[in-house]
């Protein structure tokens, strides 16, 4: 007979962890606005917690989990340097994203977001909704329930926990991805895809973590590290399944072959939605890999690095290649954020505290000047709806000057022009990747971004020097999408003539607790 | 290196001038339409004024410690990779500040004249501006990374430049050809950038330089290809020169500056400024002394071709340059010859652009010099200006062309084996080639009888034309000799670039000048009884293959589609989206931009979710089975 398991309580810091209970308890409030305010005072209600919620999420990161760093929760949650870091940043970026999402242009409700999602687009149940005054205000508790996803997923202290993270952001977005209040059925058939597909993800993740679990007798990846050296004869159990959860997150960051959602769901979804996922969900997903590899599978790096660096070259050649072929600025966009993807796994492969520091830091450059692209497209409509294909995209430069001068800029910034962050980032990034066995790999990013560099240049051509096709015309955003789309070029710019700040505490933060 | 002192310590304003003329010009709208392009000339003038100021400092101390340092700011500091902003003023460095900002002046000047019927010259002055502040950040740079600020900036401006008359389509596609081929070259450039942070922890000249004897032989090599792929994108060399005739899109004075005097020959510096990692890779330099070879003779041959103004003096320019490839990758003993005739080139070459456009001028924009002919009797200062660069760049005894290139020839002969005959030949022959497809050019152009088109009045340009395009003739005259036989050009080199002891040549210096001015003699010769003697005829004959494949820019288009586009970047793909946004773009437009029109987008979105997860299977699939074999 066994005798019963002890239950010890698990000590929790609560100073370590308040950042993303903030978060959670802003959401809380905000389904309950969503239940008891009344419908005229939602928008500005909601709007009000969501910000307060992320600003105090990120003002306690700063002022108290930063000093408190540790592991926490029975090793379930780890507070250390990349893990602030990254939750940081996705703080900020939500805040810039919740500004897109909230732009209204002259209406009353938010321009992106259908009022009525369950009803036939232009039938009488929508029409009814809109009349009796339905909101789409539900989307900024979503946010926040999936930014609180994020930030538990890049701090997961073990599999289970990270699994749970990834549900709880991924769940949000797929609802989010549905929304769009025009071109609904591209947006719903997105949002099912995107799920259908994200629930194929994580069955793998959970397999492979089973398959751990069975290797290594834990869950936990400090224990898993521990036991990598230790354990004999169970490669055969202990590799697949690492394989297996690298699948899953994989995925999430949108890398060959498991991209194939990518442009369709960020073509489907509403723009802001588009830049929200393009961005936070690639930097926890590059967080939740970095812990995962660089902490429990370090000692199986001779297993995992070929396979993520094959990965990365299928990811930097098909996200470039098929960048070129593209007609829609939102799939172009989409592909260039799967080449991205490519150039940060070259950091992963990378395995050393450069190539740590060189991801974060790419990470956050390419973050602010995508969440700035996607927020101006929204802008430019053809007949009511945003104009993507990119033949009304012609001639901006003369209608539209300072539409195209700053998308142009971001441009510059994703070809890695210099004095822009892109610039910067790809150094940090392939100066610490060269010589680390990666260097065959930077030179193949190299010819890569050249390739892409070509698409960003067509682009910036094709305002410039065709003439304007006539029924394209550009709205004048209100400040919530004027001050995003200002600061994330602004951050483009900074980064790419001050990078010195950023680099530092990209490079102070280096360091995972196990 | 010393802190900057005196003059030196301001010398950051010689970048600073024109930058902030050019975003004065590019913000100050209408009210700057008339007082920009004088401004811009003046900012122009300034630098180098203040260039003159240090060079005449830097004359003043000894040779050894002339060069000077100056600390801009801290740009990226981090635990264990700290660069700096900053500049550095040297020999080198210098003698290129002269070129840029006295070349570039004067073109500023001419500009006033040629595009004073421009809407738009505000612009063109402010891109100048631009233009003429990044080329002198590229050679002022401390470090390659700062280099490269510059190297992009100069980029930038060709790139709106060239595309500067936007409204034609063919212009705007030579510009995104040029940026492209450019990207290319950066690519190298990055890549050398990274290979040095590796080995040295550091991409500043001091830093690499001081790293190098520590460093493999493999390493260097890499290093040095690296850096070659760079010079070859900018300095329009084989395989990367396709863009330079298309360059010639552009308004001639800035075929002049950028595409002849200043930014193509960025390469050449860029060599020459690493002569450090080159002396130490023997490889590499014969890899730069290949590619420099394969271009100046391919460009001769291009040359011959062309009956395109701009066009034929385009494929001249990538000739010269490859000549001065060649002697920068001979090492030592050619760096500094390298550098003369960069020199005398930006002024003969920048001068017989600055004629061309002249001729331009004259002739309603027409650039076929088969309905030219017979010009000097009407264009006597452009004539005789233009045959002074024509002149030197054949190398006739006593003009600048003359002391520079025969130097390079001679310098290939050095050394012993096979790789002497090689290159000497080489430059030799191209020699010849040159004084056949120059004199062609001049007389076609000046010579001859007339067959100008019916709507022609030709004139002498204005004085801001004319007086630049003297000053450039005066230039190409005599600038060889003041600084050639007299050797101040390799004494003033020497502390930054190395000595070198004369060595063995397998040719004399005395039958290889023989040799050389026979060579010229009958290529003007054969030159003369074609073009001059007997009639041009109006529409080109169809000429042998050769003549044929050299229209044709020797196949750089066909290689280039075939090497670069066609495999890597499906751009025929890219090509249908362009039909179908010029053909029928309206109608997809506003048929994709409706969003109520399901049908299409069913069509648009024909991924299923079926072959989703099963490129996901096949994928994870993919990855397990390569693991259990390797296993």
């Amino acid at each position: 007979m066994t005798s019963p398991a002890t239950f010890t309580q698990a000590h929790i810091s609560y100073a370590a962890v308040v950042p993303m209970l903030v978060i959670f308890g802003a959401a809380m409030v905000g389904v309950l606005v969503e239940a008891f305010v009344p419908r005229a005072m939602r928008y500005w209600t909601q709007l009000g917690v969501t910000f307060a919620g992320l600003v105090a999420s990120f003002l306690t990161l700063v002022l108290i989990s930063r000093n408190n760093k540790g592991i926490t929760a029975a090793d379930a949650v780890v507070i250390d340097g990349p893990a602030l870091m990254l939750q940081g940043t996705i703080l900020v970026l939500s805040v810039l994203a919740v500004m897109l999402m909230a732009e209204r242009f002259d209406t009353r409700s938010a321009d992106a977001f259908t009022q009525s999602g369950a009803s036939v687009p232009g039938s009488p149940m929508e029409t009814n909704a809109v009349r009796l005054g339905a909101t789409s205000t539900e989307v900024f508790p979503l946010v926040l329930f999936s930014v609180g996803g994020m930030m538990l997923f890049v701090a997961a202290g073990d599999l289970l926990v990270m699994f749970i993270a990834l549900e709880v952001l991924s769940l949000p977005l797929y609802i989010l991805t549905g929304l769009a209040r025009r071109r609904r059925l591209l947006s719903q058939e997105a949002s099912l895809k995107y799920f259908l597909l994200g629930a194929f993800s994580s069955a793998f993740f959970l397999f492979g973590s089973a398959l751990v679990f069975g290797a290594t007798g834990s869950i936990k990846f400090g224990e898993i590290a521990d036991a990598v050296g230790k354990v004999n004869g169970r490669d055969d159990i202990l590799i697949p399944g690492m394989l297996l959860v690298a699948v899953g997150l994989l995925f999430k960051i949108g890398a060959v072959p498991f991209h194939t959602w990518t442009p369709d769901v960020y073509q489907g979804a509403p723009s802001p939605v588009s830049g929200f996922m393009a961005t936070t969900v690639k930097v926890a997903g590059f967080g939740a890999m970095l812990r995962l590899f660089y902490v429990a599978l370090e000692g199986l790096s001779w297993n995992w690095q070929p396979v993520i660096a094959i990965v990365a070259v299928l990811t930097m050649v098909v996200g470039a290649v098929f960048a070129v072929t593209q007609t829609d600025m939102k799939r172009l966009l989409a592909y260039s954020s799967i080449s991205h993807a490519g150039f940060l796994l070259v950091g992963v492969v990378a395995l050393n505290k450069t190539g740590l520091s060189g991801t974060m830091f790419y990470l956050v450059a390419y973050s602010f000047t995508t969440l700035a692209a996607f927020g101006m497209v929204p802008l430019v409509r053809s007949a009511g709806s945003e104009a993507t294909h990119l033949s009304q995209w012609a001639g901006l430069g003369k209608t539209s000057p300072i539409l195209a001068a700053t998308f142009s800029f971001l441009l510059l910034g994703f070809a890695g022009i210099p004095l822009t962050s892109g610039f910067t980032a790809k150094f940090a990034l392939f100066s610490g990747a060269v010589g680390h066995g990666a260097t065959w790999l930077v030179v193949i990013a190299m010819l890569m971004s050249a390739v892409t560099a070509f698409v960003y240049i067509r682009i910036i051509v094709l305002m410039y020097f065709s003439d304007p096709t006539g029924d394209t015309h550009v709205l004048f955003p209100s400040a919530l999408t004027g001050i995003s789309v200002t600061v994330g070029a602004l951050a483009t710019l900074v980064l790419g003539v001050a990078p010195a700040p950023l680099l530092n505490l990209a490079q102070h933060s280096s360091l995972f607790l196990r | 290196m010393h802190d900057a002192t005196g003059v030196a310590s301001i010398g950051w304003l010689m970048i600073g001038l024109p930058a902030l003329g050019a975003a004065l010009l590019l913000l100050g709208g209408k009210k700057l339409d008339k007082a920009g392009p004088y401004l811009a000339t003046l900012l122009s003038w300034a630098s180098f004024v203040i260039g003159l100021l240090i060079l005449l400092q830097l004359r003043g101390k000894s040779p050894e410690d002339r060069g000077m340092h100056q600390h801009l700011f801290d740009w990226i500091t981090t635990g264990k990779f700290n660069l700096s902003a900053g500049l550095q003023y040297d020999q080198l460095s210098l003698t290129f500040v002269m070129l840029i900002t006295f070349v570039g002046s004067l073109i500023t000047v001419y500009s006033l004249g040629y595009m004073e019927h421009d809407p738009d010259k505000r612009r063109f002055f402010a891109y100048l501006n631009l233009f003429v502040a990044s080329m002198l950040l590229l050679v002022l740079a401390d470090s390659y990374t700062l280099l490269f600020v510059g190297w992009e900036g100069v980029g930038l401006a060709s790139y709106l430049l060239i595309g500067f008359w936007n409204w034609n389509p063919a212009y705007a596609t030579a510009a995104n050809k040029a940026f492209f081929l450019n990207r290319i070259g950066d690519m190298g450039m990055l890549i050398a950038m990274f290979v040095m942070f590796w080995a040295f922890g550091k991409v500043d000249f001091a830093g690499v330089n001081a790293g190098v004897e520590h460093a493999g032989k493999g390493t260097m090599l890499a290093i040095g290809l690296a850096l070659l792929v760079a010079a070859c994108g900018k300095s329009a060399q084989f395989p990367l020169q396709s863009w330079l005739g298309d360059a010639m899109a552009g308004p001639t004075p800035v075929s002049a500056l950028i595409h002849a005097a200043t930014m193509v020959t960025a390469g050449v510096y860029l060599i020459v400024r690493s002569h450090v990692i080159f002396n130490a890779s023997e490889d590499a330099r014969l890899a730069v002394c290949i590619v420099g070879a394969i271009t100046l003779f391919a460009g001769a041959v291009i040359g011959c071709a062309k009956d395109d103004l701009k066009k034929a003096l385009a494929a001249s320019t990538m000739s010269q340059i490859g000549y001065m490839v060649l002697a920068a990758g001979l090492g030592p003993v050619g760096y500094a010859f390298a550098i003369f005739h960069l020199l005398t080139h930006g002024f003969f070459k920048a001068g017989m652009f600055l004629g061309a456009g002249s001729v331009m001028h004259g002739m309603n924009d027409q650039v076929n010099m088969r309905r030219f002919g017979g010009l000097w009797t009407v264009m006597r200062i452009t004539w005789v200006t233009f045959g002074l660069g024509f002149l030197a760049i054949i190398g006739f005894p006593g003009l600048s062309g003359f002391w520079s290139k025969d130097k390079i020839i001679e310098a290939a002969f050095e050394g012993s084996g096979w790789k002497p005959w090689v290159f000497g030949l080489t430059a030799l022959i191209a020699a010849g080639i040159t004084a056949f497809y120059m004199s062609r050019m001049f007389f076609m152009t000046f010579m001859g009888k007339r067959r100008w088109t019916e709507d022609v009045h030709p004139h002498e340009s204005p004085l801001t034309m004319t007086i630049p395009m003297m000053v450039l003739a005066i230039g190409s005259a005599f600038l060889g000799l003041i600084l050639g036989p007299t050797g101040i050009i390799t004494d003033w080199l020497e502390p930054v670039v190395g000595k070198h002891e004369g060595g063995e040549h397998v040719l004399g210096a005395a039958p290889l000048m023989v040799a050389t001015f026979v060579l010229m003699v009958i290529g003007v010769a054969m030159a003369w009884r074609m073009y001059w003697r007997d009639a041009v005829p109006v529409a080109p004959p169809v000429g042998s293959p050769l003549t044929q494949a050299a229209r044709r820019d020797l196949g750089q288009d066909d290689f280039n589609q075939a090497a670069i586009q066609r495999p890597g970047l499906h751009l025929t793909r890219a090509l249908v989206f362009f039909d179908n946004k010029v053909v029928d773009g309206v109608g997809n437009g506003s048929a994709a931009g409706i969003g109520g029109s399901s049908a299409r987008l069913k069509k648009m979105q024909n991924g299923f979710v079926r072959t989703y997860s099963l490129t996901m299977l096949l994928g994870v699939a993919a990855i397990l089975g390569a693991v259990w074999v390797v296993r």
